[in-house]
């Protein structure tokens, strides 16, 4: 694969049935790029959580709205050093997230409900979240796993 | 998709489920596992997990739904067959100590 470009792009409508069809990719390509089971799993399940967050809050769980999803292979400077990354993007264009539920619930109060955002924090090194107007964008970062042990040398050094 | 089939073993129901309990198939678990336990009252509800591939952040709450409701009542529900999947969500959560979970059915007959 090159060093840096698209990987995947999707459009997918806000139907629960389709979180099944994008794990599959998600796994697929994980295991392309090198991660290993428990991160294939672990990156794979914060896409499905994002998801499912699009579908339930953003849209209310009306189905047929649009959800970009986008993954592309990325070097991202980290300290002087360029480290290769998976960078998956997911739009839409609902209803804001509330800032105060991206952190998730707290672990001591054993109740159903609100561990969505602990399952995507704990999949990716990077998430970042934006809401302009009506368009909503979530950004995951995983670095690859073979960039933690080979740091790059900025120019002129 | 999700398929749920319940077997029944003196005081005990045994739900054995494959596929996947997701945001598109965890309510049909947790409807099945809430009327076994607080409408036929079920004594004790085993939940056989050796086909599940993958359970998200609602399934996970369908379970936690299981165990209070069997609380509330006095039952036990217990887990067993967790796939490394499985296990992992249960522990992001922290909650495989909240959980009866065994190995297999026999040791969870057995407990």
């Amino acid at each position: 694969m090159h060093r840096t470009g698209w990987l995947l792009q999707l459009e997918l409508p806000s139907n629960p049935e389709i979180l099944s069809v994008v794990r599959s990719a998600v796994t697929r390509l994980t295991e392309e790029l090198g991660f290993p089971a428990a991160e294939v799993r672990a990156i794979t399940r914060a896409v499905d959580e994002a998801l499912a967050n699009v579908i339930r809050h953003a849209y209310g769980g009306r189905p047929g709205q649009t959800i970009q999803l986008s993954c592309r292979r990325v070097q991202i400077g980290d300290c002087g050093k360029k480290r290769a990354a998976l960078e998956i993007v997911l739009e839409d264009h609902g209803v804001a997230a509330d800032r105060k539920k991206l952190c998730g619930r707290s672990f001591d109060d054993v109740r159903p409900g609100g561990l969505g955002m602990h399952f995507i924090q704990e999949g990716v090194d990077v998430m970042q979240y934006k809401s302009l107007g009506r368009r909503n964008r979530l950004r995951l970062v995983k670095y690859l796993p073979d960039a933690e042990s080979q740091p790059q040398i900025a120019k002129g050094e | 998709m999700v398929q749920i089939i319940a077997r029944r073993k003196d005081s005990t129901t045994i739900f054995d489920i494959s596929g996947s309990i997701d945001l598109a198939h965890s309510s049909e678990l947790r409807r099945e596992v809430l009327l076994e336990i607080r409408e036929k009252r079920t004594p004790r509800v085993i939940l056989n997990l050796v086909e599940v591939k993958y359970i998200d952040s609602s399934g996970v709450a369908s379970l936690v739904e299981g165990l209070k409701a069997s609380r509330d009542v006095g039952s036990r529900f217990i887990l067993f067959g967790l796939s490394a999947g499985a296990y992992e969500v249960l522990k992001i959560s922290r909650l495989l100590t909240i959980f009866e979970i065994y190995d297999t059915e026999e040791k969870a007959l057995e407990a």
